[in-house]
């Protein structure tokens, strides 16, 4: 048995203790707002965050996030600022890599409040979305660097 | 009595000359004998009111993040003159109703969505708002005419009177609908022309969204299959007994496509494909690689081709003009590859077969199950998912094959995956291209004749064979010559917008195993490639602007002419540019749109490395119905035509495709992303599609530039760093 804590819920999960969390999250807690893409880490559909840290779940062993926080896109805040950003900016297309361009981005946010343009494409540049968003994921992202902005000014 | 409407009338209610010989199942706008003790008010599949005062839409085209579910409600929403609010919208099933009238399949391809539902679904929704004011009236026994409809209600303003549509609905249903509903007015809209947010995106914003990888049916087994690493590679053992041993399998069971393990997990069955230990033989091609094939297609350019065009004396018109020009340019095959890989859960029952599926293409989902099981079309029950990422690839049904295969041998749902590799190994690519061509000019700068051979792999072939006439694929044309309209044959006209006077153009399909199949704009954007970069070299050779040789040759297409100047100006084309960058101009139009595009671009002399500084586009698609979502398409598409313009290329070796993950098959990403500008141009021609309409442009436009920065034409794709600077060392 495995025991998991994934967006603040305890699981406890019979599945041998190799297989990627990625499938963890999708097959056997039905969360699955994480994606499959690549498999070997190199797109990002996957990202989820561990212990507040971006991550690619495709990669780990589920045996390595035993007693580690994950986030997933479904634990993301509905009221978070990455995901008021991407519907207000109309960033999405197909939408299947952004739950984990979403992550990646709540990731970068969390480590820098306003990352400069550099930083940003750093950030982003192993991300892979075929649909072409990525003017729009800029966009979203000075989005919610302004709903972040605008939230510390109004608390 | 009211007198059920039949397929014939409704054609001729609307008025759709074309759709009337185009569709072979035709619409059924209203059946009021079938609308009896109605529950509802529901004229026809695509929306229906209830008695809650909601309006389910049904769209039975596929979602792909191109905004289809919402373009198409607009549309219905605005006529009717519906609230917004008080939409439903779903995922339509596959059925009779929802066959675009311009293809006669229910298929999202081709950028027809809007195109081909445009005026049934206006009239659709205009008819159910003239029936809903006609009921309104009978009820307050008023004339119609002092009733009027606005936002999900009617109301007779002398007797300050309103009804909402869902008070309305069940009278409304009784009633026969008018044969000529009158339409809005342009400036009457509500909806259309306005951005609205498009609709799928909240729940795919919170993760919540069901892709076909995403679906979960009770007691569902999942499925992987081996497949073969060569064309036409047989094989020759496999270890059953140790696969059905790996914990978690349930059974191999042979497929069409290779050899499926079902098993409990997908980690299960990918363990249990590792057991099988295939050995395969050498398959049809052993010897081909990334290198053979583009010296088979070099080849094929010194075999007779089938005479596509013949107009005028090609040949002498080059032979006497004072200047030739002759270029020979390739384009390699491309991969789809969209994030969400192939993927389908089917359950075969002994009366019924579902498929979930992120499918592009209903209809054949439909058949091809149908055909598998040998149950009736009416049994089978395809439910479409949302769909990561279409391109064109998921109009196939191999995936489905698999699915249908898995299931109806276990008499279980199976989900089977795709992995990334399988995905990257065994798509059906973007066809390769060898073209050369040649042209003659007049002293005046004239075309005076072209000379055009083409050599391409068939999409046909390996889609609709049939379709070959006289050993001609007009897909793979596309972009440079299509048929004049014939029936049966899909309404798009992707000719070129020049009118050579005098034109030769040949093809020459190759003989190769490699399977093609539309790729986003088809052959669009490889000919586009090819068509713009030599216009660019004739311009050049006859000393003229590139953006004033192409007007001179554009005649009277004042459309192509619009989007041309209007990307140049908005670019501030004829500045001069620093050293080391460039400008570069394409056009082209598809699918009944025309877009130009201007690039911008650094070129490092030392490394070869093209940077893309800025892409401003023009558009021009008739009638604008979603704003925002055709910005978002231009961005993307010229995006997505930008990966492959610089980076990709299917790899080959041994007879198979050795290029296999996102590590060996690179697509751009975020540090090479230009800036974008984007212009709709607006216009009152017939209204054109818009998904794939913004890929063709842009790899012409960037080698134009290229050329600009260095002098170094660039003839073949993907411009690599070692293409630009072996393209310079020419120059």
């Amino acid at each position: 048995m495995i025991s998991l804590n994934v967006n603040g819920k305890k699981y406890e999960v019979d599945v041998s203790d190799d297989v990627p969390l990625l499938w963890v999250l999708r097959d056997h807690l039905k969360l699955t707002g994480t994606k499959y893409s690549c498999g070997i880490g190199e797109c990002g559909s996957c990202t989820v965050h561990i212990d507040g840290k971006s991550a690619r779940s495709c990669t780990i062993p589920v045996k390595d996030v035993q007693g580690k926080k994950i986030t997933t896109i479904e634990g993301l805040p509905e009221t978070h600022p990455v995901k008021k950003a991407w519907v207000e900016e109309q960033v999405v297309q197909c939408g299947y890599c952004q739950p984990g361009v979403m992550m990646q981005v709540a990731g970068l946010l969390s480590e820098s409040r306003n990352p400069d343009p550099e930083k940003i494409i750093n950030a982003m540049d192993d991300v892979i979305c075929r649909c072409g968003t990525h003017p729009r994921i800029k966009k979203g992202i000075r989005k919610a660097v302004q709903i972040m902005r605008r939230e510390v000014k109004g608390s | 009595m009211n007198k059920p409407i039949t397929r014939r009338s409704f054609l001729k209610v609307t008025g759709l000359t074309i759709a009337v010989s185009m569709t072979p199942h035709g619409y059924k706008l209203v059946n009021a004998s079938e609308q009896k003790g109605a529950s509802s008010f529901k004229p026809n599949l695509w929306f229906e009111i209830t008695p809650d005062n909601k309006i389910t839409i049904s769209v039975g085209n596929s979602e792909m993040g191109q905004g289809v579910r919402t373009a198409l409600p607009m549309i219905i929403a605005d006529e009717l003159e519906a609230d917004w609010k008080q939409l439903k919208i779903v995922q339509g099933p596959a059925a009779d109703p929802f066959k675009n009238p311009v293809i006669g399949a229910q298929v999202t391809v081709a950028s027809a969505s809007v195109r081909g539902f445009y005026e049934p679904l206006r009239k659709a929704g205009a008819a159910g708002r003239a029936v809903l004011i006609k009921a309104a009236a009978e009820t307050w026994k008023v004339p119609e005419g002092e009733c009027t409809a606005l936002k999900g209600a009617v109301t007779h303003k002398k007797s300050n009177r309103t009804l909402s549509y869902g008070q309305l609905c069940l009278k409304a249903a009784a009633l026969e609908l008018p044969k000529n509903p009158p339409l809005k007015k342009e400036e009457q809209f509500r909806y259309m022309g306005k951005s609205m947010p498009r609709v799928d995106i909240p729940d795919k914003v919170s993760g919540k969204a069901i892709f076909g990888l995403d679906v979960n049916v009770p007691d569902m087994l999942y499925g992987a299959i081996a497949r073969p690493p060569a064309y036409g590679a047989k094989h020759i053992s496999f270890d059953q007994n140790a696969a059905e041993a790996v914990k978690g399998v349930r059974k191999v069971v042979p497929t069409p496509n290779g050899i499926a393990v079902i098993a409990e997990s997908i980690t299960a069955a990918w363990n249990g494909r590792d057991a099988l230990k295939v050995q395969w033989d050498k398959g049809s091609h052993p010897d081909m690689s990334t290198e053979s094939i583009e010296k088979a297609y070099a080849g094929d350019l010194d075999k007779p081709g089938a005479v596509v065009v013949n107009k005028g004396d090609a040949k002498k018109a080059i032979e006497d003009a004072p200047k030739k020009v002759e270029a020979t340019y390739f384009v390699p095959f491309v991969a789809h590859a969209t994030m969400e890989p192939m993927n389908c859960t089917a359950y075969v029952q002994s009366d019924r077969c579902d498929i979930w599926v992120p499918t592009q293409g209903q209809t054949g989902t439909l058949m091809t199950a149908s055909k598998l099981t040998g149950l009736a079309p009416d049994k089978v029950h395809v439910h479409t998912t949302l769909i990561g990422c279409g391109l064109g690839r998921r109009a196939r049904v191999d995936f489905v094959i698999d699915a249908v295969t898995a299931s109806k041998a276990v008499g279980k749902p199976v989900k089977v995956v795709w992995t990334r590799e399988e995905d990257l190994k065994y798509d059906a690519y973007r066809a390769a291209t060898c073209q050369r061509i040649q042209a003659g000019l007049h002293p005046t700068g004239r075309i005076g004749g072209v000379s055009h051979k083409v050599a391409c792999t068939s999409i046909l072939k390996f889609t609709n064979p049939a379709a070959i006439r006289n050993g001609i694929d007009i897909y793979s044309l596309w972009g440079i010559f299509d048929w004049p309209y014939t029936p049966g044959y899909p309404l798009v006209f992707n000719h070129t917008n020049y009118d050579f006077p005098n034109w030769h153009l040949e093809q020459v399909l190759s003989d190769l195993p490699i399977p093609a199949a539309p790729w986003r704009s088809v052959q669009n954007a490889p000919n586009a490639f090819v068509m713009e970069c030599f216009m660019d070299e004739l311009a050049h050779a006859a000393g003229k602007d590139p953006v004033e040789f192409r007007l001179e040759h554009l005649g009277n297409n004042m459309r192509a002419k619009r989007v041309l100047q209007t990307a140049a100006e908005k670019a501030g084309w004829g500045k001069a540019m620093p050293k080391g960058k460039g400008r570069g101009i394409a056009q082209h139009a598809c699918f009944g749109s025309y877009v130009a595009q201007v690039a911008d671009v650094s070129v490092n002399e030392k490394d070869g490395k093209i940077k893309v500084d800025r892409i401003v586009v023009a558009v021009d698609c008739g009638p604008v119905i979603n704003p925002d979502p055709i910005i978002a398409q231009m961005e993307g598409g010229a995006i997505e035509s930008l990966s492959t313009a610089l980076k990709e290329q299917i790899e080959f070796a041994n007879g198979g495709v050795k290029s296999s993950n996102f590590d060996d098959y690179r697509i751009l990403s975020m540090s090479e992303i230009p800036e974008f500008e984007v212009h709709i141009v607006k216009s009152k021609e017939k209204i054109g599609g818009i998904g794939e309409v913004g890929v063709p442009p842009t790899a012409p436009a960037v080698a134009n530039a290229v050329f600009n920065a260095t002098g170094a034409r660039i003839r073949r794709l993907p411009m690599t760093p070692e293409t630009v600077l072996a393209a310079m060392k020419k120059t």
